[in-house]
């Protein structure tokens, strides 16, 4: 399998005026085309972090980051930070606009991406029309156009109700697939990881270390809502339940 | 489309509400007005000092077809768009040079502070001297005053922005202008709109209280020559068109506030 991101003993530290924190330490794994990764660990272990550093947005204290081309990393946030007073259109073009690549090409895509997901009727209208579900999928849709090869999802469904967040997992997971992108997502929900991911990274407290690698081997493996019900789900959540370092202090 | 009677019923009750805030409007200054003038009439109060409604309606009037009032108006609207539009120009864009470069926020911070709480009608003797007797000192005077209140308060909506939508345009490798222009900005018109709104009754302030000191036309001299040859329905005349003034720029921001925030 094409290699696309190689991480090498990443490491991360704060500073602050009260002192050093060792947010992540150490960290290596590879990240193959097409392949949906999910990274789990208790709230506060570095997960984000560890996103912001692939995104580009921090740097990291040592270790190297191996990307085939670093402009092709989409970023998906927990809110879906559509700006209200832009169409969801206008919304869809802002990364292509900022990064100066709008052409009649691009256009067209979006266009694509909108129709093709059920948003064509609302291209002209504003965020407040939409329902959470939709917003995300804008959302989704606004880092596709891009075009990048690794979709960064950062508790992607966090903000939305359980029903919701369901649907829109499964609907996310779709499009993914559809547009074979390669992901990588950090979650806290241990259930939503097993159902989407091929391949599990669990982190321990703070300093994050890898405490073990995951392959998620489900039979008949289709989309998210389906996977729950394979026999081998309960298998694998009792297994990893027990490498999060899960606590109620 | 056909409405049930529970919605019929919904909506009439909605717009019985508003007529009944706007009757009562009505009435409460109606009252008002009337009261003030019935208690002239019968020497409940004194009308040489208190005036009455129609007393000063009178004098508005005479104002008014002897052009005198247009020439009072017209200079103080001058120096209050002046000041107006500058202050907020002016506040926005040293906001904007403050936001993009934070060092220069910290070093002047806590000048700003200072200068914010200052009572500007002490410079008011040494803008005369250093502008003249003129309605340079009255713009100044209105610009001081409505000047550090919006860069302060558009600053601080500034830094309110959405954090979330700020990783995202930093994700997308936006620079500051980018940031600028597609979140902060258009982010922060709320803002900036009620910050207007404030600007208002400051410019008023700066204005009436530099005509107290300098000038020889406009409606704060109309109140300040009508106390100092003891013509009350003038003063109060003065407070009325005052007060009409005011009104009528706040319905000016309101219409701009609403044609910028359609989205909503």
């Amino acid at each position: 399998m094409n290699n696309l991101l190689k991480i090498e003993k990443i490491s991360k530290n704060y500073h602050s005026q009260q002192g050093e924190i060792e947010a992540i330490k150490n960290l290596s794994f590879d990240v193959n085309e097409g392949e949906f990764i999910a990274i789990v660990g208790s709230s506060g272990c570095g997960k984000s972090t560890l996103l912001n550093i692939i995104a580009g947005l921090e740097k990291q204290s040592s270790g190297t980051l191996k990307i085939k081309d670093s402009k092709s990393i989409g970023y998906m946030l927990q809110q879906d930070a559509l700006f209200p007073w832009l169409t969801i259109k206008e919304n869809v073009l802002l990364g292509l606009k900022i990064q100066k690549k709008v052409t009649n090409d691009k256009l067209a895509y979006a266009d694509y991406l909108l129709d093709s997901y059920n948003l064509g009727e609302f291209k002209n209208k504003y965020p407040s029309c939409l329902s959470g579900g939709m917003r995300q999928r804008v959302a989704l849709i606004r880092t596709l156009v891009l075009n990048p090869e690794i979709i960064l999802l950062d508790e992607p469904f966090s903000a939305l109700d359980y029903q919701t967040r369901l649907a829109v997992s499964d609907d996310v997971y779709k499009i993914i697939k559809k547009e074979k992108k390669t992901a990588i997502m950090v979650t806290h929900d241990l259930a939503e990881a097993i159902s989407m991911a091929d391949k599990i990274i669990v982190l321990t407290k703070r300093p994050a270390i890898i405490k073990k690698i995951y392959d998620i081997n489900l039979t008949n493996k289709s989309n998210p809502i389906e996977n729950r019900k394979a026999k081998e789900f309960a298998y694998y959540y009792d297994l990893i339940w027990k490498d999060i370092d899960a606590f109620v202090k | 489309m056909h409405l049930s009677n529970e919605q019929k019923d919904y909506i009439r009750r909605i717009r019985f509400k508003k007529r009944f805030v706007l009757v009562s409007q009505i009435i409460l200054g109606f009252t008002f007005l009337l009261t003030w003038e019935l208690c002239s009439k019968y020497k409940i109060i004194n009308s040489f000092i208190f005036s009455s409604p129609l007393l000063c309606f009178k004098t508005i009037w005479e104002l008014l077809i002897t052009g005198e009032l247009l020439t009072h108006f017209s200079a103080t609207m001058i120096e209050i768009v002046i000041a107006f539009v500058l202050g907020a120009f002016l506040g926005l864009g040293i906001a904007i040079l403050l936001y993009l470069v934070p060092i220069l926020n910290k070093i002047i911070d806590p000048y700003l502070t200072m200068i914010n709480s200052l009572p500007k009608v002490a410079l008011g003797p040494m803008l005369i001297i250093w502008c003249g007797a003129n309605n340079k000192t009255i713009i100044f005077m209105a610009l001081l005053i409505n000047l550090i209140v919006s860069i302060l308060t558009i600053l601080n909506g500034f830094k309110n922005a959405d954090k979330i939508k700020l990783k995202l345009l930093n994700s997308f490798g936006a620079n500051k202008i980018d940031i600028m222009r597609y979140l902060i900005l258009p982010g922060s018109i709320g803002t900036i709109m009620s910050t207007l709104k404030l600007n208002i009754s400051m410019t008023l302030i700066g204005v009436i209280m530099g005509e107290f000191l300098v000038s020889k036309r406009g409606i704060g001299y109309l109140i300040i020559y009508g106390t100092q040859v003891f013509n009350l329905n003038l003063v109060i005349s003065g407070i009325f068109i005052l007060l009409f003034i005011s009104y009528l720029m706040f319905i000016i921001v309101s219409l701009a506030e609403k044609f910028f925030c359609k989205y909503k």
